[in-house]
């Protein structure tokens, strides 16, 4: 048994504009596939989600067509339910194990979070702030999808929370990471976080911590009686190859930031970014996708070189369908070992050498191997480098006694969230590396659980 | 909103201009050498500015800013009692000279070397030393004598030499010409800071290498966020790269790759951004400070 399709935008239409690729089930697609449900005793797919929705309670709940009282379960579990719903790998999470999954295909779980989401926010129901506040204050820092989801738990629970995003707008990665054709800003991302006001959190812009404040001076001057630390994965990974410099070199992080948060997309927008005319987006993780994606729509053709075969691209395989779909050419079992130049300093070339898979490595993927004497050249007049990155040292460097890794992770533990340092805790790609933006919101909750435990002790 | 308490037109032509802005977590924070990032409304580029003095009681950071650009124009016509949208900071690195050990800095023959508006962050650098007991010489560089800024702020905190490249106040001729001179008058310096245009840094920084003058300079390449999240101010210094807003914007000029770094600095020239700033700076536009080549 197959699911109930979802509609997209033409692929070819598509490719030129920066509206959502999906469109969502309507009324009837949702009740459809919600009557695919098998309702477990067992629910495999709650185990599934990082946030433990309810997933088969509210997936009945909209089979009934109680669109209330579906957004309430999920709220309980999670605070960004139309962000969850688009960017969430559900194939390897909820949907992984859903029982239908056996047989046939999974129930689209992601894709009625989706539906509910979108359809309550139509509707104007907002969450319930909490009725009793227990006056203690805890200061979050980010306003990423661990900060967002830590401090809407948090505030739940009573507490007087304030964000403390470092950017002049709120969102994280949600905001200058993710594009607006996966992830639309102003329907979608800043309602989820007026929803998060509307709770009582206060969300203060323009605040660097580890600059502008210390977590000391927050804990011991401002009166916050604990700290969650949210700060993401900040710093771009370069290759170090011969060339980087160049003219026409960005980071992903640089190149979504323009278009994303500057919204250099727009023809409204002041905020230069490059039209290339054919473009090279090296890395094969979601980031690249959404790098590929935005530079198609601005006009170029685009080439995404990745070293090892497509079974082992990070990204997600809808991310990679559709921008397969859009026309971005895979180089796949390739990798560049220069950025070539033209004398006025603009890339005008990328060279590269073949690969082949050799023994596995410490990942338990199949590690790529140069084979000599297959160095070839791909003309191109831009470079983004999607390799992932490193967590930022602002916060860890500036506060003593927050202890990191070897990778400048901060430690923190799994369950809580709970550092090295009294009353800070920490979680999402700060603590993990760049991961997902489900797992950060796992951990936000976690962290929001432990500084509940730790608050009441 | 970010309220503007005072603003001051300090040259016509281009237009630079100072403004007292109200930013009371940055005054409280910043320490000289290092920067802010400024929105002027909510639709505006981020615009990396040096802190050119904070007063930490009334909460409040002092910026001059020199028009180049729609942004700056933008800026520029902010009154008082306006604001602007953002202010973030302070961001990057203080200069070495605040964590230095003071007695070892108390030996130092100390020079600063300043250009055009990159005058104005050498006054908060100059301005500690001062307060700390250290009086350092300090050589301003404009193009003409309209363009000498906060001359009196300066005499108050240093040995001031002015030199204009058309030798209308002051001394004549460039910034590298006054630093020889002073050298040959048999003037000796353990440390040099130089900011201003990459070019003017550049060889203020051949110079000093000839003479053996240690010598720090602080860059102002094309950023996006400030905080190292996108790259884009990138610089190779001593064969590896730096991130100049987290790792600066201080470096060791002797060991900056200028070449390079005055290159990056035209990835988002336009041909529009060059008419522009023919038309605005006129006669004094002669196309190689860096900001439209």
């Amino acid at each position: 048994m197959k699911k109930v399709p979802v509609r997209e935008q033409d692929a070819k239409e598509r490719a030129t504009n920066f509206k959502e690729v999906c469109l969502g089930y309507n009324k009837e697609e949702a009740e459809a596939e919600a009557s695919r449900c098998l309702n477990c005793k067992n629910p495999r797919c709650v185990e599934g989600c990082p946030v433990s929705i309810q997933i088969p309670q509210f997936i009945q709940a909209v089979k009934e067509g109680n669109i209330e009282e579906a957004y309430r379960v999920i709220g309980l579990s999670s605070s960004l339910p139309a962000i969850c719903g688009r960017v969430c790998p559900q194939e390897t999470q909820c949907e992984g194990v859903c029982v239908r999954g056996i047989k046939g295909e999974a129930v689209a779980i992601g894709k009625l979070e989706r539906y509910v989401a979108d359809t309550a926010r139509e509707m104007g129901i907002k969450p319930a702030a909490p009725e009793n506040r227990n006056g203690k204050k805890v200061a979050v820092i980010g306003s990423g999808p661990a900060g967002l989801t830590c401090a809407g738990d948090l505030a739940k629970m009573g507490y007087d929370v304030t964000i403390f995003e470092a950017l002049h707008e709120p969102g994280g990665v949600l905001t200058y990471g993710i594009p607006e054709f996966r992830l639309p800003k102003e329907a979608v991302v800043q309602k989820e976080i007026d929803n998060v006001r509307a709770l009582g959190v206060k969300i203060e812009t323009d605040v660097v911590v580890g600059k502008s404040v210390t977590i000391d001076n927050l804990m011991k001057e401002e009166g916050f009686s604990a700290v969650f630390v949210g700060s993401g994965a900040g710093l771009p990974k370069f290759m170090n190859i011969p060339g980087e410099q160049a003219l026409g070199v960005f980071s992903a992080n640089e190149y979504l930031t323009r278009s994303n948060l500057m919204k250099a997309f727009s023809e409204d927008s002041t905020t230069p970014i490059m039209h290339p005319k054919k473009a090279v987006v090296v890395g094969g993780g979601n980031v690249a996708m959404d790098a590929a994606r935005t530079a198609l729509r601005m006009g170029a053709e685009v080439h995404v070189v990745y070293r090892r075969s497509e079974a082992e691209l990070p990204a997600r395989v809808e991310e990679v369908h559709h921008a397969k779909e859009e026309g971005i050419i895979f180089d796949l079992l390739t990798n560049p070992v220069e950025i070539i130049a033209n004398e006025d300093g603009w890339v005008s070339g990328i060279r590269c050498i073949r690969m082949e898979l050799g023994e596995p490595d410490e990942s338990g993927r199949r590690s790529p191997v140069e084979i000599k004497g297959s160095e070839f050249e791909i003309e191109c007049d831009a470079v983004i480098m999607s390799l992932g990155t490193s967590p930022n040292p602002l916060i860890a460097s500036t506060t003593a006694g927050l202890d990191v890794n070897r990778r400048g992770c901060i430690v923190a533990e799994e369950e809580t969230g709970k550092s090295s340092k009294d009353g800070v805790y920490a979680g999402g790609d700060a603590v993990t590396g760049a991961a997902t933006v489900i797992l950060a919101m796992g951990a936000g909750k976690a962290g929001a659980k432990g500084i509940d435990d730790y608050l009441n002790k | 909103m970010f309220e503007i308490l005072e603003k001051e037109i300090l040259t016509k032509e281009p237009v630079i201009f100072r403004m007292v802005v109200k930013a009371p977590r940055v005054a409280a924070a910043c320490e000289p050498g290092q920067f802010l990032i400024v929105r002027a409304n909510s639709d505006g580029e981020r615009v990396p500015l040096t802190i050119c003095d904070y007063d930490r009681a009334a909460g409040t950071v002092e910026i001059v800013v020199q028009v180049i650009g729609a942004e700056t124009d933008k800026m520029s016509r902010l009154e008082k009692g306006e604001g602007f949208a953002d202010v973030v900071g302070p961001l990057g690195q203080a200069s070495d000279l605040v964590t230095e050990d003071l007695e070892e800095l108390k030996k130092k023959k100390i020079l600063f070397v300043a250009g055009g508006v990159g005058t104005a962050p050498v006054y908060p650098q100059a301005k500690w030393l001062h307060e700390h007991g250290i009086t350092p010489d300090v050589i301003i560089g404009a193009k003409n004598k309209d363009l000498v800024i906060m001359e009196d702020k300066f005499k108050s905190v240093c040995n001031l030499t002015i030199t204009t490249d058309d030798g209308s106040y002051g001394r004549s001729g460039m910034v590298t010409v006054a630093l020889q001179d002073l050298w040959n008058e048999g003037t000796r310096w353990d440390h040099c800071v130089a900011i201003g245009p990459m070019i003017m840094m550049k060889f203020v920084c051949k110079l000093t290498k000839e003479l053996g003058i240690h010598t720090i300079v602080s860059m102002n390449p094309i950023m996006v966020d400030g905080t190292g999240m996108c790259g884009a101010c990138r610089l190779t210094v001593d064969g590896k790269v730096k991130f100049a807003c987290v790792d600066g914007p201080e470096f060791d000029g002797h060991l900056v790759d200028f070449d390079q770094a005055m290159s990056r600095m035209k990835l988002y020239r336009t041909e529009e951004g060059r008419l522009y700033l023919k038309e605005k700076e006129g006669a004094t536009h002669h196309g190689n400070c860096g900001n439209c080549n």
